[in-house]
């Protein structure tokens, strides 16, 4: 992170304020190879985990039965279970499972039973064994083809949901680049929830899918509040002297505390069902919902920030419009010389007619924020204070 | 932004009205003593079967009309087991889910997974009775029909239907004291042969009108009673009742089965004023209707009858007066336009019978069910807690603007599920709560939206009036793009997810609904107002406005000469 303070009048100002009027700034944009290959390798790794250890699907999936009854755990709990369950006269159960929810459940898995004979003679068995009543063992069945239907629909919802959403930021924004950058940063969280699911083991049930949707939602928020501020920081692009990269480099830095902001509030109630899922009830949506909303959001915070907002300015960069202006800038700051930094010429040089206050801010602000564009890269003339006075700003003058 | 006045009188007028519709929630949650929502199986304990229907031949998707056919039948089958509060819907294009509060549900399971079969059968004996009590049914049951008319089948020609009259003499069929008929045997023989549970041990459709009944039949026919299984099989005879249990009928094997139906339709027949029913056959069930109704109009009333038979109800019972030949055939009587639909639509069906399968059966115990319940709550409240303290910390006094905010949409959202389970049945389940714990994320980030985008204005060297309304100009758009997107995630969830997911969405769009309303006439209004206070428009300490916390030397705008608040308050009215 290039981040450049000064240790002026302004050090008591928050550190919102000093990201917001460009005194502390990190090279998002700058920097977007980094993120690249950062997100490349975690991919890679989910896709690997996906395919060598799949994901342990629920039995909401692959069809079976699950009862689930009220016990105090002990240690012979699960084998005392599991014998009653092989000796209750209902075939082909070696591959039943038992386990215990806390210490207050145990649970049965087992194939997919008949609904008529053997889910009744389960049930009573477990009754037995545990001394509570039949309607106390809560069962549920499910056939083999209802999973395939599930996750069809599920899938076509996601499709759906995509297709109309990056229709709805193309008309908001009126950019198609902007809704491909969003969308591929979408894709991207999802790839990395499910890479995540697949490396830790955790139960892939229906709950997540419809988790997974809703995540897509919040990612694409997300990054709907970032690319709102890009656009409003490069409207006046051409009549200004700052290239888009740092624009957008800058919008990201404002935003960066609300989602910062956001992604802390929305986790929290996720938190809450986590633990309410977890602790409390130890299967079920809750815990499932709150699993994959809880690395979900995370991974849309990250890549709204990191991943969505360069794309867009990779995209940008090949616009006939931005590379006119771009090398306009580079004319501009050859003919200065090079005692200045193309980079100085953007953020200090600026004047009466950019109308945007947001650059008279930065262009007030003691140091100017430091870009480290692709190009070659110019002589700088040292890294930390001027030494000699700056020539301030009309506006600067006027305090 | 006009006079001083008009400014000063909107936000608090916005707020009022907002209270006002809310306390009109409230009051129309009273005005029907409904004060919780309703709860979702998985909250209170129950059984929820979801089946999946697919066409007997061909096995491909239902229309919707035979899909709804299958839940009316579902429903009746349902209610017929005489368990309170049922509730059958149809889900998609292909699941009918039956949701049943208690938990005796093995036979439940097992009866709602028949196939219900249409068939055409010779009627042998009718007789009244007394209906038993209706079991307890929900209002979301299919309309039971009035009696059904006994009209008349014909090729063509449309003769008046002899409406048939209940005789004097019922027997309370509910005290199981039937009374037998005089010409028939009172002492049952001691053994009977049981009879065949499986078809092809009695007669093919040709041979069916060659049936007669036996002693045995007279004697079942005696002792069954309207709403007992009647253990339904196409080619053995059949002792049934009409829908509305008023007669009960011995009837003969079936001389056609449904599937042999080619169309049904409901129509007013040129130069008519009756509506009447259209039935066409396929070749080989217009031959077997030929022969069959050739055999019918040859006897007397009641045994000149036939009997359409559904899923082991009698549906309609017209008499035949002549052969009807080529397969088509009118069914005139007293028909309006509703029962001639319901007619068509139940011959629809027996075109293409409906198979179904048991997809998913989850029960839930009420222990397991009021622990769910619990958690959720848990959850709801621990999710509040954290987001009203992350606004204390970073928010400071304007956490209260969050607080209140959170507690109007809570409000609101509470009303309206509360109504919503009254009028249109939404029952709240376990993802339906997750979905509103996740909403008090989006809510919180409309404020988060507005809240940074008022400092950026004061920022960029605004004072503090007119940073709320300039910073909630900018936001406004953020604030209904970001909504508009997890509505439209919801809305999407909840047209194309099964199962409980619907509620978790529908949820999450009423949520987010309701959100931009509180956003917009609360939350807004309420900074405008806040910001003419002392404390907050002078950015004192502890009201999360203070100068140095938003970057700035001060509040009152850039030219920051010290001005009494009132001239300051000017300027920005002249600003805006």
């Amino acid at each position: 992170m290039s981040s450049s303070t000064n240790t002026s009048d302004k050090s008591k100002s928050s550190l919102a304020h000093r990201l917001y009027v460009g005194e502390l700034s990190f090279d998002f944009v700058g920097r977007r190879k980094t993120w690249y290959v950062m997100s490349g390798i975690i991919i890679a790794i989910a896709l690997i985990a996906l395919l060598v250890r799949g994901l342990s699907l629920g039995i909401e999936f692959s069809g079976g039965a699950d009862f689930q009854a009220p016990t105090r755990v002990t240690a012979q709990t699960v084998d005392n279970m599991r014998a009653a369950v092989a000796a209750s006269g209902v075939p082909d159960l070696d591959d039943a499972t038992v386990t215990t929810i806390g210490d207050n459940t145990v649970r049965v898995q087992t194939r997919s039973l008949d609904a008529e004979t053997e889910v009744p003679l389960m049930r009573e068995v477990i009754a037995k064994e545990l001394g509570v009543g039949t309607d106390e063992v809560a069962y549920s069945l499910i056939g083999a083809s209802w999973g395939k239907q599930i996750t069809q629909q599920g899938l076509i919802a996601l499709v759906v949901f995509l297709v109309l959403v990056m229709v709805m930021i193309w008309i908001y924004f009126r950019d198609l680049k902007m809704s491909i950058a969003a969308i591929v940063a979408v894709l991207h969280d999802l790839l990395l929830t499910i890479g995540i699911y697949a490396l830790v083991g955790f139960t892939f049930t229906p709950a997540t899918l419809i988790g997974m949707l809703t995540i897509l939602g919040y990612s694409l928020y997300d990054t709907v509040v970032v690319f709102d501020k890009v656009r409003e920081n490069t409207a006046n692009l051409r009549s200004g002297r700052v290239r888009y990269a740092a624009l957008a480099n800058k919008a990201v830095n404002q935003v960066l505390i609300r989602s910062i902001n956001t992604t802390i509030i929305g986790v929290l109630p996720v938190a809450a069902l986590l633990v309410a899922g977890w602790f409390i009830l130890g299967t079920g949506p809750l815990k499932d919902l709150g699993l994959v909303l809880f690395v979900g959001m995370v991974a849309g915070a990250y890549s709204s920030v990191l991943i969505a907002t360069p794309l867009l300015v990779d995209m940008k960069m090949r616009e006939p419009d931005i590379i006119a202006h771009e090398e306009s800038l580079t004319r501009r700051a050859q003919r200065k010389g090079p005692r200045k930094s193309a980079d100085e010429v953007d953020d200090v040089e600026l004047d009466e007619d950019v109308s945007e206050p947001t650059n008279e801010e930065l262009a007030a602000s003691p140091s100017g924020l430091r870009i480290t564009t692709d190009e070659a890269k110019v002589w700088r003339p040292d890294a930390g204070e001027r030494i000699q006075p700056k020539h301030r700003t009309r506006s600067e003058r006027k305090k | 932004m006009a006079t001083h006045t008009s400014k000063y009188g909107r936000p608090l007028r916005t707020i009022i009205i907002l209270f006002i519709v809310l306390a009109a929630l409230f009051g129309v949650m009273a005005f029907n003593r409904a004060w919780s929502p309703k709860l979702g199986l998985d909250l209170r304990g129950g059984t929820t079967i979801t089946l999946t229907a697919s066409n007997t031949v061909g096995g491909g998707a239902p229309t919707g009309e035979s899909l709804e056919q299958a839940r009316t039948i579902i429903q009746q089958r349902v209610d017929s087991l005489g368990v309170g509060e049922t509730e059958v819907t149809t889900s998609g294009d292909r699941q009918v889910v039956v949701t049943v509060p208690n938990v005796q549900q093995d036979e439940l399971v097992r009866m709602v997974g028949q196939t219900a079969v249409l068939t055409f059968r010779a009627l042998y004996v009718a007789m009244p009775v007394q209906p038993a009590v209706p079991s307890a049914t929900d209002p979301t049951a299919a309309p039971g029909g009035e009696a059904t008319p006994a009209g008349e089948a014909t090729p063509g020609t449309d003769a008046p239907a002899p409406e048939a009259t209940p005789a004097a003499e019922t027997t309370p069929a509910a005290q199981g004291a039937n009374r037998p008929a005089p010409m028939l045997p009172t002492a049952p023989p001691p053994v009977r042969t049981p009879r065949p549970t499986a078809p092809g041990q009695g007669l093919a459709p040709d041979q069916a009108m060659t049936w007669a009944p036996t002693e045995n039949d007279y004697i079942d026919f005696q002792e069954y009673q309207c709403g007992d299984p009647t253990g339904e099989i196409s080619d053995q005879p059949l002792v049934a009742c009409n829908r509305e249990g008023t007669e009960k009928y011995l009837l003969g094997p079936a001389i056609i089965t449904g599937d042999r139906l080619t169309t049904a339709s409901a129509g007013v027949p040129q130069n008519q004023l009756n509506w009447v029913v259209n039935l066409e056959f396929d070749p080989e069930g217009g031959r077997q209707f030929e022969s069959a109704t050739g055999a019918l109009a040859a006897k007397q009333d009641p045994e000149n009858r036939f009997a359409i038979v559904l899923d082991g109800h009698v549906i309609s019972s017209p008499s035949v007066s002549q052969a009807i030949p080529g397969g088509r055939a009118e069914i005139s009587g007293s028909f309006n336009e509703r029962t001639a639909t319901e007619l068509a639509n139940i011959l629809k069906y027996g075109a293409l019978p409906l198979a179904f399968e048991v997809s998913e059966v989850s029960n839930v115990s009420a222990t397991l069910g009021g622990e769910q319940l619990r958690a959720g709550i848990i959850a709801g409240l621990i999710g509040l807690a954290l987001v009203v303290g992350y606004a204390i910390l970073y928010y400071r006094g304007l956490f209260v603007v969050v607080v209140l905010s959170l507690a109007v949409a809570g409000a609101f959202t509470y009303a309206m599920t509360v109504l919503l389970g009254e009028s249109v049945g939404f029952a709240l389940n376990l993802p339906g709560i997750a979905g509103a714990i996740v909403a008090i994320g989006l809510t919180a980030d409309s404020f988060i939206i507005f809240f940074e985008r008022i400092r950026d204005e004061v920022r960029e060297g605004r004072s503090l009036r007119s940073a709320v309304e300039t910073g909630w100009e900018k936001s406004r758009n953020t604030i209904v793009i970001s909504d508009a997107v997890s509505m439209l995630s919801a809305v999407v969830l909840f047209i194309l997810a099964m199962g409980g997911v619907k509620g978790f969405a529908f949820i999450l769009g009423l949520t987010t609904l309701l959100d931009l309303a509180v956003v917009f006439f609360f939350t807004k209004p309420l900074m405008s107002l806040l910001v003419r206070t002392k404390f907050f428009g002078e950015g004192r300490k502890g009201s999360g406005l203070e100068a140095e916390k938003l970057g700035v030397r001060s509040l009152s705008g850039r030219i920051t000469r010290r001005r009494r608040p009132a001239t300051a308050a000017a300027a920005a009215a002249k600003e805006a």
